[in-house]
């Protein structure tokens, strides 16, 4: 039996989580390792959020926003973008490799490409297999 | 009042907290008015025998700085603890690991192979590093293991205070002198220190919190007024519990962050991380990969006296 990746998701109210919505409604077939967690803004995607995720047991996160200029709040998303991106940084230090945790941008109206995404992060996680547990004990 | 039995331990320390215990200068005087120290391996001549000796719970208090690495400091943490009434976590790497967990971003192998192979002054042909038992004609001998992480001491022992700091300062030093000698203990689980972050107690100017640059404390020389953050020094002051004096901000040096996370944060590095990036004005690719290579070291930035009880712990092994 392969392994199946346990996948965190934040997903912001007004874009990312509608297109996942839409992939739902519109019956379109993606991998099922996602857990969805809705926030309103990927701005309020605290980094603790993240690490706690992996150290609960999650092998991967995701977070998806709406697209730069397109956030709900105005600058919510750009405030992730340097959150994420710091963060993926001090996570590489703790030999976390870079494709476990994913910020990226989904509008409402784009099904397709939230399926996309979280079929492309289940299957670098699944190759990478599970995250080490040895800190978390 | 019969005189207190007072024990302090040091384990994976630098001595740093044994000197601020003495930094009380005088107040010493008072100590060993009300207490008897009982055991202290810096100063006094005591053994581990004498500490086996005693009955449990006859320590009244015993301060315990150092983080936990290997075997013989966890099995004296939990001597002591047996023995103690009160067992206070005196320091930033008993209470948080402190900069012996930076540790943690290495292993046993990776530190031996480093410090007696590798390193480029030794001279070490036959390739030995420490054994944990050694068989010499006379008989075997012992060293302590030595472990890959770096605990904090309740992570290993219950702990009924904590006093953070590298090291404690003395006026908080004192607070516990103070508590001994009244008999007026707070609640079990208290972290002798200010309930915020050391922003609220910082003196310094505050006004808008944006930057546009992060620099390394060496690269200028701040203006001693205005906030070290707004700057563009990296001032762990948000993410940082208060209580200290704000002594390092007086030298005009930024906070590194030794007092651990104010409460109810429980990832010091995580928050200090995400203040920071929020700050920091980047709204498109370059300028974030700017920013990306003016923070050099995030992780140990971020978690430089907390990694034992950062969420992560350690690098992934």
């Amino acid at each position: 039996m392969s392994f199946e990746p346990k996948i965190v998701g934040f997903m912001c109210n007004w874009c990312a989580y509608r297109g996942a919505d839409l992939a739902g409604t519109s019956r379109m077939k993606c991998a099922p390792n996602v857990r969805t967690v809705r926030v309103m803004c990927s701005g309020r995607v605290d980094p603790q959020l993240v690490v706690k995720a992996l150290q609960l047991g999650a092998d991967g996160v995701l977070i998806l926003g709406c697209h730069p200029g397109d956030c709900h709040y105005a600058e919510g998303n750009y405030k992730a973008a340097r959150r994420i991106a710091l963060l993926k940084k001090m996570l590489a230090q703790f030999g976390i490799e870079d494709e476990r945790v994913r910020l990226d941008w989904v509008s409402a109206s784009e099904g397709d490409r939230f399926k996309k995404i979280v079929n492309e992060i289940t299957e670098q996680v699944r190759v990478l297999g599970p995250l080490s547990r040895n800190g978390a004990d | 009042m019969a005189k207190l039995k007072l024990a302090v331990y040091w384990s994976a320390s630098c001595g740093g907290c044994d000197v601020a215990i003495l930094d009380i200068a005088e107040r010493i005087l008072d100590v060993v008015a009300i207490a008897d120290v009982v055991f202290w391996p810096v100063a006094i001549d005591f053994k581990y025998k004498d500490v086996e000796a005693m009955a449990d719970n006859s320590i009244d208090v015993c301060l315990f700085n150092g983080a936990v690495r290997n075997s013989e400091q966890d099995h004296i943490a939990k001597l002591l603890r047996a023995k103690s009434k009160a067992l206070v976590a005196y320091g930033s790497c008993a209470c948080f690991g402190g900069i012996p967990s930076l540790g943690n971003f290495n292993c046993r192998d990776e530190a031996f192979q480093r410090a007696y192979i590798e390193a480029p002054t030794n001279v070490n042909t036959d390739h030995l590093s420490p054994q944990t038992l050694t068989k010499v004609p006379e008989g075997e001998l012992e060293l302590p293991e030595y472990w890959d992480t770096v605990l904090a001491l309740n992570q290993v022992v219950a702990v009924e205070y904590f006093l953070p700091g590298c090291p404690p300062p003395v006026e908080l030093t004192n607070k516990v002198v103070d508590a001994l000698a009244s008999e007026q203990l707070p609640p079990a689980g208290t972290i002798i220190a200010s309930d915020k972050s050391l922003c609220e107690e910082c003196d310094r100017i505050k006004e808008d919190k944006k930057i546009t640059r992060i620099y390394r404390p060496h690269e200028i020389t701040p203006d001693r007024e205005r906030c070290l953050l707004e700057q563009g020094l990296i001032c762990m002051g948000p993410a940082t519990r208060g209580g200290c004096g704000q002594r390092c901000i007086k030298a005009n040096m930024p906070c590194r962050g030794c007092f651990g996370p104010p409460p109810r944060v429980i990832d010091q590095g995580a928050k200090m991380l995400s203040a920071l990036a929020s700050i920091y004005e980047a709204n498109d690719e370059g300028a974030i990969a700017r920013m990306l290579t003016e923070v050099v070291d995030p992780a140990g930035t971020f978690n430089r006296f907390v990694m034992s009880t950062s969420m992560l712990q350690r690098k992934r092994l």
